[in-house]
């Protein structure tokens, strides 16, 4: 696991939300007693999703909600590949490039979200806007190519969808 | 013409993602009958009769892994439904839970009954949030109509549904990693036996079925297995969801009668429409990733020259040799254009990248696996290298606690058997392999002989 932020450096608490915290009682409330360690992942997504990103004192506190040693949280989070462990724009784009998104252009949209937002898969926006990460397999293979932007499938993909796409974020009228 | 549709016929009625609109559809009878008309066992006896088959990929008998079940007195059982949909060219389960996730529900109530959970899980991959929710909202649903909780529709079984997300990995589809995932852990599979249907989720006798086997036992119920088990060829009865996908006019996700030849399949007017943009099929992958390629001329006819029909033996005519297996349904299509190679090294990435690390030959052989395709694929490879994948995939197969390591090991074993003209192309012309693909195939002349 790649801990490179200053930021999981930081041994302050972070203190959840009272909203953070009903969603996430309420996902514990659903497995039987002494079972709370199965909300682990979703309580993971719910922490990604206030945050953006699944940093070391956010999952610090999950340990202690569940009760369960800070090791157990990140050797989930590191095994699970929907979780960024490191900061991450605020939009993250999941271009999907297994076969079957292959074989119908998806190389050719991966190039063409990298010129158009002057990043390598991998890499952040300047300004901090977008992620761009590849993704195996997104099981929507008959309406390919596919990206995955914060839960929300993009399908049929072409150059002037990825622009519209790009634009909305931008405009921030996705917003889930 | 197009056959029954005995999961998918109703998607296209307005409204029915709600409870009322599929009530009024004939929805929950199978509920009503299995709770007030028939015993657990009685239920499962339907099912065995209906030589209902498990719709993940395996193909194990559901009837049979049901009765395989574990009832010691006083310890919970548990049902999971696996709608971990993650096998590369599948996307028929995430079709059915977003178009009617009333059936799932449905399902999964007649199917905890028939073995006597009270509560039942469905394990949904993290990316379906979307369908999480709208999982949960039928849940709601059903709850608020007394389909689910407390002594359901006066029949005094009790039943409540959990939708647990994961969070991104393709091994958790494989059930013992499933219900390590579901525990809250990382999705390491488990060493069987114990099968999960003695110790399962938390140690408690479980039966993990996939999200369109599930669904298959309303149908079953409502009409009873004999009925269902008239649909179909031998060992391959009822419909079954084709998910189709690559160079087709009309890729999308269709109910087919088991049966139904590949030729009309592909080409048929109720289906898929042919090959996309006038082109020619060049090969066909017809069950999920993990299941051998097909090339052009033993996709529609065996190697006896028989049609090949969509059922789980004729897709599996000819063994590894020639024939491919029904899998998960995932049916992807290759026009001429298309590079095998470059194919089958995404899905040598995939699979590397999937590998959950527990199995040194899974861990290690995938990796030297996208490798080596990678060298390939870019020109920089050589003939011990197709020697060497073939090496690799040996070393693979049979040596891992789950089938992960075959899954991947298949794959590239069929595209060299079935392609190794272009794999040598690869090497010979490194050049020429980077600006152009090698288009179609001819069938290997030793191939065209044996025909």
């Amino acid at each position: 696991m790649k801990i490179e932020s200053p930021i999981n450096q930081d041994s302050t608490p972070v203190v959840f939300s009272a909203e953070m915290m009903a969603e996430i009682n309420s996902v514990i409330a659903m497995f039987p007693e002494g079972k709370s360690k199965s909300a682990l992942i979703r309580i993971l997504h719910i922490v990604q999703t206030n945050y953006g990103w699944t940093s070391v004192p956010a999952m610090n506190t999950v340990a202690e909600i569940l009760n369960i040693q800070p090791i157990e949280v990140y050797e989930v989070a590191s095994f699970y590949t929907m979780f960024h462990l490191n900061p991450v724009g605020n939009y993250v784009f999941e271009v999907c490039r297994t076969g079957p998104c292959m074989i119908v252009g998806s190389d050719e949209i991966i190039a063409y979200i990298e010129e158009k937002l002057n990043v390598k898969v991998g890499g952040t926006t300047a300004d901090g806007m977008f992620t761009l990460k590849t993704a195996e397999c997104l099981g929507a293979c008959g309406y390919a190519p596919v990206l995955q932007c914060q839960y929300k499938f993009h399908e049929h993909l072409t150059k002037e969808k990825v622009d519209e796409i790009i634009e909305a974020y931008r405009a921030a009228s996705f917003v889930n | 013409m197009a056959g029954r549709k005995l999961l998918i016929e109703n998607v296209h009625i307005p409204g029915i993602e709600t409870f009322d609109v599929y009530r009024k559809n004939g929805g929950y009878a199978s509920v009503e009958k299995a709770l007030k008309k028939m015993t657990p066992d009685e239920v499962v006896e339907e099912v065995k009769k209906s030589g209902l088959r498990g719709r993940g990929g395996a193909g194990f008998p559901t009837g049979m892994k049901w009765s395989f079940l574990a009832k010691p007195e006083g310890v919970p059982r548990y049902l999971v439904c696996n709608a971990d949909e993650s096998e590369p060219g599948t996307f028929k389960d995430r079709y059915l839970m977003e178009k009617i996730p009333h059936l799932l529900i449905e399902g999964m109530i007649t199917s905890s009954y028939a073995l006597g959970a009270n509560v039942s899980y469905i394990y949904i991959r993290g990316e379906f949030m979307y369908i999480l929710h709208i999982l949960e909202k039928a849940i709601a649903e059903a709850r608020a109509n007394g389909m689910l909780g407390k002594n359901i529709m006066g029949s005094g079984y009790d039943l409540d549904l959990v939708v647990a997300p994961g969070g991104g990995a393709y091994i958790c589809g494989e059930e013992t990693a499933l219900l390590e995932s579901l525990e809250g852990k990382r999705g390491n599979p488990r060493m069987k036996p114990p099968f999960p249907a003695v110790k399962g989720l938390w140690g408690c006798p479980t039966v993990v079925n996939n999200v369109e086997t599930i669904a298959a036992v309303v149908p079953i119920v409502n009409n009873g297995g004999e009925e269902y088990a008239k649909i179909g060829i031998e060992r391959s009865t009822g419909t079954k969801l084709i998910s189709a996908s690559g160079n087709l006019v009309r890729p999308g996700v269709y109910e087919i009668e088991m049966g139904v030849s590949v030729e009309e399949f592909i080409y048929g007017d109720d289906y898929c429409r042919g090959i996309a943009n006038g082109k020619r099929l060049k090969a066909c992958i017809p069950g999920g990733s993990s299941v051998p390629i097909l090339p052009a001329h033993l996709v529609t006819k065996t190697a006896a020259g028989e049609n090949r029909l969509m059922t789980y033996e004729s897709l599996a005519d000819g063994g590894f040799a020639s024939g491919s297996m029904l899998g998960s349904g995932g049916f992807i299509v290759f026009d001429e254009d298309q590079c095998i190679v470059r194919n089958t090294y995404t899905f040598a990435r995939f699979y590397a990248h999937e590998s959950c690390g527990q199995c040194s030959p899974c861990r290690e052989g995938t990796g030297w696996m996208e490798k080596v395709l990678h060298r390939l694929e870019n020109g920089h490879g050589t003939m011990e290298d197709i020697t060497l994948l073939e090496e690799i995939n040996k070393k693979i197969e049979g040596n891992t606690i789950c089938p992960l390591g075959d899954a991947a090991a298949w794959p590239v074993a069929a595209a060299i058997r079935h392609f190794r003209e272009e794999f040598e192309w690869h090497v010979t012309h490194p050049a020429e392999a980077q600006t152009r693909n090698y288009g179609l195939i001819q069938p290997r002349v030793e191939e065209i002989k044996a025909l």
